[in-house]
């Protein structure tokens, strides 16, 4: 990496964004201009430049009003928490409104702006300023008819306060085309930040881009910001960036199928979730048992919700079993719930990053995300929910976004924040025989070996079940056809049981009959080899018998007919 | 309102409070300073009283003035007070703010 030969000293000006897209903040012991048209929170910013220098950086500061009396400033920041007339009392800030008085002033000759200088002069000594805020120095082109006089009194100024060696905020109104009215902005050319405040669909974002800084990388884009209830907010997109550290650890999804769907155990720790599906799939429903599982580990989960109360969610989620009033009142779980159009894009970002940095839990679900399409266009909302999850990640927090489709084509509505997600899961209903049915199942799931088999979403008085679906010739079966189809291979199965036992005892039986036969058998054998076995023991010396009892008896009987019986007889043993 | 009464208020003889802010001993200040005494002698002898207030001395009388160009001459009595800026070499000038124009009187009406 390439070291930059010399690093432009640089004052943090401790507003939370700012440094991060000016890369340290604002140009140290030089003036920046900070334009925009009214209302876009100039004065604001400019305040908070001098509120945090006193509070982080123990940099005392000037503020210099044209426009508003201090007793106004000091009532106007009060609602951020800034309690100036406190500050100004422990002599770290000093507010200087100069009135100038209505009309052009009279101009008699030569003059300049000495006074000014004097004045800004004893201020800075006075408290020691480090930084200086003036606010808006344009008012004095209203005062003055002689501008070429004042073009040169003005910048003498600012070379004035580079001598001074303070970090100095001057604050310019937006002309027609021009940054500024009047073009003080060539004579502040280090730095120029130019806030803006549009509106639209009836929604006001306010931004702010750096215009230039010489000298210094800077984030180019323009960045929203807000005003907040403890100041002003840059909201960098990028600010994550990409290095958040990741985990192997699993965190339960509170479904054990669901678990084993996704490999080993469940969602990543730090990784983002996105539940998607058409109305009344039990988005929330996971999100709540989600939230369940992970209280009941003791971590702490925060649920952000657009659509329901949480009174609500806590009765619809215990009339699935869902007990989430427990963990509510133990201060395990917070819910905030807020109509979507009650605020800006920015603000709801911001309220949520801060209601996540106060609460610090393991676990955040927003629900649905797209319910924040109705106030900002998809490009406003991806841009803000690609923050939001970077702020999540950056934090190790868990998240889970619902996000509500109402056609078919998933993928295309789900933002572009599908690409975000390390966890799609899409549940939707599936129509048949006369009902509809829920089924889930796992789009991607990033760094898993996960289950690509769809499932039947069941919710039960005990929480979320999932069941295998039946794939057959019609499709997969869900519901009571699943359960039919159940029921028949049960049924089925009864029947092929009793037949294997048929076949069993038939063939036991057979077995038996064989065996019997085969004994029978084998006793003719044995019969037979015995009866061999003998007549092969008398051998020849039978047959030698025989002749010689044959000749015996011919000799004893001396007839024919004696000989014919002994035949006989020999051929009956035989048999 | 009657603007009349503001008007001509020299010619009615009133005596005028005159305060000039300077910034020590610039060419500015000192040419406001001349040109200030010749005015004053030629229209408003002997009642008149000039205030100088060095801002390099004093500098927190210019936020009690709200003063940012010096010089400034501030007209404080009588009524309205009135102020200018500049080295007063203008003299017409001078004389038609003090003599109450027409824009300084519903101003301070």
């Amino acid at each position: 990496m390439r070291v930059p030969t010399r690093e432009l000293p640089k004052a943090p000006t401790g507003i939370s964004g700012l440094d991060e897209v000016t890369g340290g903040g604002l140009p140290r012991g030089r003036p920046t201009l900070v334009c925009g048209p009214a209302g876009c929170g100039k004065t604001l910013l400019a305040m908070e430049f001098l509120v945090r220098g006193v509070t982080q950086f123990s940099e005392p500061g000037v503020f210099v009003a044209f426009e508003e009396s201090a007793d106004d400033l000091i009532a106007n920041v009060a609602s951020l928490g800034f309690d100036l007339a406190q500050f100004e009392a422990d002599g770290q800030l000093l507010i200087d409104h100069i009135k100038v008085v209505g009309g052009a002033m009279e101009e008699t000759g030569d003059w300049d702006l000495d006074g000014l200088f004097l004045r800004l002069g004893v201020a800075i000594d006075t408290v020691g300023a480090k930084r200086v805020v003036i606010d808006t120095i344009e008012t004095l082109f209203g005062a003055f008819s002689n501008t070429a006089v004042l073009r040169s009194e003005l910048h003498r100024l600012f070379g004035w306060l580079k001598d001074k060696g303070v970090t100095a905020v001057v604050t310019g109104e937006r002309g027609d085309g021009t940054l500024t009215r009047y073009g003080i902005a060539e004579y502040v050319s280090d730095c120029v930040i130019v806030l803006d405040h549009r509106v639209t669909e009836q929604t006001s974002t306010r931004r702010l881009r750096i215009l230039k800084y010489r000298g210094s990388l800077h984030g180019t884009n323009e960045y929203p910001f807000l005003i907040g209830e403890s100041g002003v907010s840059v909201l960098p997109p990028t600010s994550a960036g990409l290095l958040h550290s990741v985990s192997t650890q699993r965190l339960s999804t509170g479904v054990p199928r669901l678990d084993a769907m996704l490999g080993e155990g469940g969602y990543y720790e730090g990784s983002t979730v996105l539940v998607s599906g058409t109305p009344g799939t039990g988005k929330s429903t996971l999100a709540a048992q989600f939230c369940e599982a992970t209280c009941s580990r003791g971590d702490r989960a925060m649920y952000f919700a657009f659509a329901e109360s949480e009174a609500q969610i806590i009765r619809n989620m215990s009339s699935v079993g869902i007990d989430l009033k427990r963990w509510v009142d133990s201060g395990l779980l917070q819910f905030r719930c807020s109509r979507p159009s009650l605020l800006g894009l920015e603000a709801h970002l911001f309220g949520m990053q801060k209601f996540v940095s106060e609460f610090d839990p393991a676990v955040v679900v927003t629900d649905p995300v797209s319910d924040l399409l109705r106030i900002g266009t998809e490009a406003d909302v991806s841009a803000m929910l690609t923050r939001q999850i970077d702020f999540l990640k950056a934090k190790g927090v868990t998240a889970l976004l619902t996000s509500l489709n109402s056609d078919a084509n998933q993928a295309q509505a789900d933002l572009q924040i599908a690409s975000l997600v390390d966890t799609w899961l899409l549940v939707k209903t599936m129509e048949g025989n006369g009902e509809h049915n829920r089924i889930l199942y796992v789009l991607k799931s990033r760094g898993m070996a996960h289950s690509n088999q769809i499932r039947e979403f069941l919710l039960t008085s005990q929480g979320i079940e999932l069941a295998d679906v039946y794939v057959g010739p019609q499709g997969v079966l869900t519901g009571s056809a699943r359960q039919a189809q159940e029921a028949k291979e049960r049924s089925d199965g009864t029947a092929r049981m009793e037949d294997l036992e048929q076949r069993r005892v038939n063939l036991e039986r057979r077995r038996e009959s064989v065996e019997a036969q085969t004994a029978g058998l084998w006793r003719e054998f044995e019969d037979e080899a015995d009866i061999v076995g003998a007549l092969l023991s008398h051998g020849s010396s039978g047959v030698e018998d025989l002749a010689g009892q044959r000749a015996e008896q011919g000799r004893l009987r001396r007839a024919d007919a004696d000989e014919r019986e002994h035949t006989t007889d020999a051929l009956q043993v035989g048999a | 309102m009657e603007a009349a009464g503001y008007c001509g208020a020299d010619e009615r003889n009133e005596f005028w409070k005159l305060r000039l802010y300077v910034a020590g001993q610039s060419p500015k200040s000192l040419q406001a300073l001349a040109n200030l005494k010749s005015l004053c002698e030629e229209h408003l002898a002997d009642r008149y009283s000039i205030e100088i207030i060095d801002l390099v001395e004093y500098p927190a009388f210019a936020r009690e003035d709200d003063i940012i160009a010096i010089p400034t001459l501030v007209r404080r009595a009588p009524a309205p007070v009135l102020r200018v800026v500049g080295d007063l070499s203008d003299t017409g000038r001078v004389l038609a703010v003090f003599n109450c124009s027409r824009h300084r009187q519903s101003d301070s009406a």
